[in-house]
């Protein structure tokens, strides 16, 4: 163990976790916001209950979000350096950029929703918790679109004196076609964890508290969030199909290593699972589907989809000598767990629909259990996509140009490293708890009662409690 | 100009709201066990920057990125070679601003208490340690020739750079003081004013002391001019504490803060993070900086969004100028 693996472990288990708060910021910001839309359009008391009640949950874990996010900015510089150096001309600039047209949007809006109930018109309260949605979504858009560099390096040069990537085309990064059906892809899978667990807890409800007066309200969250996670399992899977051509394009030796497949094959297929080693050498079972690889890689049923043996050869006469292939295991089942998990989720919202057809309440001791678990699903799903997009680069940091190894700080010692790493790991595991015995305390007390907006107090305004206070 | 001395100015700009701002909160953080003798008073404390120390810490954010995007060079090496203060200091950050968010959501005495000591070491420790790193910045450190940090820990815990961290947390404490006192009414008010003026007293030894260590180090005609105002800004400060004109008193600080940071970076150009061993290993506004085209259009987007950030923010600000005090703290 060195100081290079420690830090690679602490960059994807730093990475991992801020994404398990990024997707339920970005699509519950946007629900929330639309919840208060309606209750702004209709005057419904049902949903000014419900944008509370989500409100809350998404509070709880924005904050988390937020702090682990400062991380990663930091982590490219701290143990990252090498790398920094590198790219800084290129990927430098979307980080400056998200902060400034993003994170303040983000920030200061939500500053004036959480606190502007009472301080803000109705309207210009509204309109802060869209001004905090949209920040939110468009930090995914310069983020990624940061990452997508990393993927298909465009719009640079290397300067011949210096060796560091210098930026020759801005707009050719913000469009790189990595980024552009990335963002789509990204958000589509944040909105299928908002989507799961507003079905979870609304169902919770509707199954739990069948007298309850509210109801009818967690009956329509129960609805809403399945048709998100259903319109959105619908979106990521076109987005991915989209990604996978282009990934064979630009990175090939990732699409072999996300099916394992050694030899160039056309037409290729694609195994659902395989028991046995993923080395190529020996494989005892595997279940196939002809054809479909090839549809996946190229949009061709006999489209070729090149083997990692061919690309590894290409790669050495090209790159030099050296490993080119990803942890083949690694690659071969975050790829399949990402699609089952999400599937799975999509799956879990058509029973919920079904079972609530015509007024319905639904009963079945398993629909609950099963409702229970799915905002994991997609959280997983999620997570193993960045695991599979993240690995499957590797040995690269910035394909083709630089290798990971190459990114490292040589400043910053062993110990210091683990240093870090233990401390964020302990730190972030006490907070998971933390925030999740407080999601399950909030989301079990229900919608809370909300008062009729009552224009006659005339109490004096500086001796009236505020609307909310920390 | 030229395009990297606007970004110097861009990055000293960016941490300086960066201080005043997060000063107050961290100074608030750091007064919670002070001023606040029950929990409706600490909640006092915390809801007078609740709406707004989340778009403050943006700031810092902001000004890592731009560091980054403008002076990749600079932020390469800043960020590895001080990598144990910044670990502690994201470690505080963590700790505090979740508090922020959890310490109402349950009832207990105990967990309350748990958080509020998340929120009082979470703005003490980065309140000492951005004055410790600031101060080595500017002293200079131990850089190789490919401007790698060579130095240890112990490197970066010089008298220097010590008296730094005081001053900074001096100046966020009376900072702090001075905001709760603009901020509230009744008792708190009463209390925060008395203990800025006590803690006045004590910071404008330090940071005159500091201010005139750093103009022996290396100096220029702005950074004297800078430094001298500083003391004087914080002295008038103070002043107007004492009688009770809170809105200049927090003037007062704000421009002592500010103009302690321009102290530093006015002294520090064109070299952005010096090195004590090799000429050739010492960081400028130049050699650490990124392509012009990259500056170009970075320059672009500050000009067109910076203007409209600060508007927002102002704003806020202006949203939420009411007072407030234990009377206006609802039972949930």
């Amino acid at each position: 163990m060195d100081a290079l693996d420690v830090a690679r472990w602490q960059f994807g288990v730093t990475t991992v976790y801020h994404f398990l708060f990024v997707p339920l910021t970005i699509g519950l910001s946007v629900l929330v916001a639309i919840l208060q839309t309606m209750w702004h359009r209709t005057g419904n008391e049902r949903y000014l209950k419900l944008t509370k009640f989500y409100g809350k949950l998404f509070l709880i874990n924005f904050a988390m979000g937020v702090v682990t996010g400062i991380v990663q900015e930091f982590q490219f510089g701290m143990n990252w350096s090498d790398y920094s150096r590198f790219v800084g001309d290129i990927f430098g600039a979307p980080l400056a950029i998200e902060a400034l047209v993003a994170f303040f949007l983000e920030s200061t809006f939500i500053g004036l929703w959480i606190f502007g109930w009472d301080r803000l018109p109705k309207r210009l309260h509204l309109a802060a918790i869209w001004a905090a949605a949209i920040g939110t979504n468009l930090s995914a858009y310069f983020i990624l679109a940061a990452n997508s560099f990393m993927q298909n390096p465009v719009g640079f040069r290397i300067n011949p004196e210096s060796g560091r990537a210098e930026l020759t085309d801005f707009v050719a990064v913000l469009t790189n076609k990595v980024a552009l059906v990335t963002f789509p892809h990204t958000l589509a899978g944040a909105f299928l964890v908002a989507g799961s667990l507003m079905v979870t807890v609304g169902l919770w409800h509707v199954m739990r508290n069948r007298d309850s007066a509210d109801t009818g309200a967690y009956r329509f969250a129960t609805k809403l969030g399945s048709w998100v996670v259903l319109i959105s399992s619908a979106l990521v899977v076109l987005t991915g199909d989209i990604q996978g051509k282009i990934m064979t394009e630009v990175q090939p030796m990732k699409m072999a290593a996300a099916e394992g497949l050694y030899t160039t094959e056309s037409p290729a297929s694609f195994s659902v699972l395989t028991v046995g080693s993923l080395d190529g050498s020996r494989e005892l079972f595997a279940i196939k589907i002809p054809y479909l690889l090839s549809f996946l890689g190229t949009g061709d049923p006999n489209g070729t989809v090149q083997g990692i043996n061919d690309l590894q050869a290409q790669y050495a006469s090209q790159y030099g000598p050296g490993n080119y292939a990803p942890i083949i295991p690694v690659t071969y089942w975050s790829f399949r767990f990402m699609i089952a998990f999400g599937l799975a989720a999509a799956a879990i919202a058509l029973l919920v629909l079904w079972s609530q057809r015509k007024g319905r309440t639904p009963t079945s001791k398993w629909l609950l259990r099963a409702g229970l678990v799915m905002p994991v699903l997609p959280l997983l799903a999620n997570s193993f996509g960045w695991i599979f997009t993240e690995m499957g680069r590797q040995p690269w940091i910035v394909f083709g140009e630089m290798l990971t190894r190459d990114g490292v700080s040589r400043s910053v010692s062993l110990t210091e490293v683990l240093t870090s790493f233990t401390a964020f790991t302990l730190i972030y595991a006490v907070l998971a708890v933390v925030e999740f015995k407080l999601l399950v305390r909030y989301a079990r007390a229900g919608v809370p009662d909300v008062t009729p907006d009552d224009d006659t107090d005339d109490t004096d305004d500086a001796e009236r409690p505020l609307a909310f206070a920390y | 100009m030229e395009l990297t001395t606007v970004w110097f100015l861009l990055v000293a700009v960016l941490f300086t709201g960066y201080f005043i701002l997060e000063g107050f909160d961290f100074g608030v953080g750091m007064l919670l066990p002070v001023l606040g003798r029950d929990d409706r008073q600490r909640r006092v404390l915390i809801n007078t920057i609740g709406p707004v120390w989340d778009g403050n810490e943006v700031w810092l954010i902001t000004a890592g990125g731009a560091m980054f995007a403008a002076f990749p060079e600079w932020y390469a090496t800043l960020f590895s070679g001080f990598y144990l203060p910044l670990l502690l200091i994201l470690l505080a950050l963590i700790a505090r601003g979740v508090a922020f968010e959890y310490r109402h959501k349950r009832p207990e005495a105990a967990w309350k208490r748990r958080w509020d000591q998340a929120i009082f070491w979470g703005s003490a420790i980065p309140a000492v340690l951005w004055g410790v790193a600031f101060a080595n910045i500017f002293r200079g450190v131990p850089l190789d020739a490919d401007h790698e940090y060579v130095g240890g820990l112990v490197d970066l815990l010089n008298p220097y750079a010590l008296l730094g961290g005081l001053t900074t947390l001096g100046l966020f404490l009376t900072h702090g003081a001075v905001f709760l006192a603009l901020k509230t009414t009744g008792d708190i008010r009463e209390r925060a004013g008395a203990l800025a003026v006590k803690l006045g007293v004590g910071t404008a030894v330090a940071a005159v002391a500091f201010l005139s260590w750093t103009l022996t180090i290396r100096s220029s005609a702005a950074a004297v001019v800078f430094a001298v105002g500083a003391a004087l800004a914080l002295l008038g400060g103070l002043a107007a504490a004492k009688v009770r004109r809170e809105g200049w008193a927090f003037t007062g600080t704000a421009v002592a803060i500010a103009l302690a940071v321009a102290t530093l970076f006015a002294a520090l150009f064109p070299n952005v993070m010096p090195s004590t061993l090799d000429a050739a290993g010492t960081l400028t506004a130049t050699n650490a900086a990124s392509t012009p085209y990259t500056l170009k259009i970075m320059t672009w987007v500050a000009v067109v969004f910076t203007p409209i950030v600060l508007a927002y923010q102002g704003w806020t600000y202006w949203v939420f100028r009411r007072r407030i005090g234990v009377q206006n703290i609802p039972q949930h």
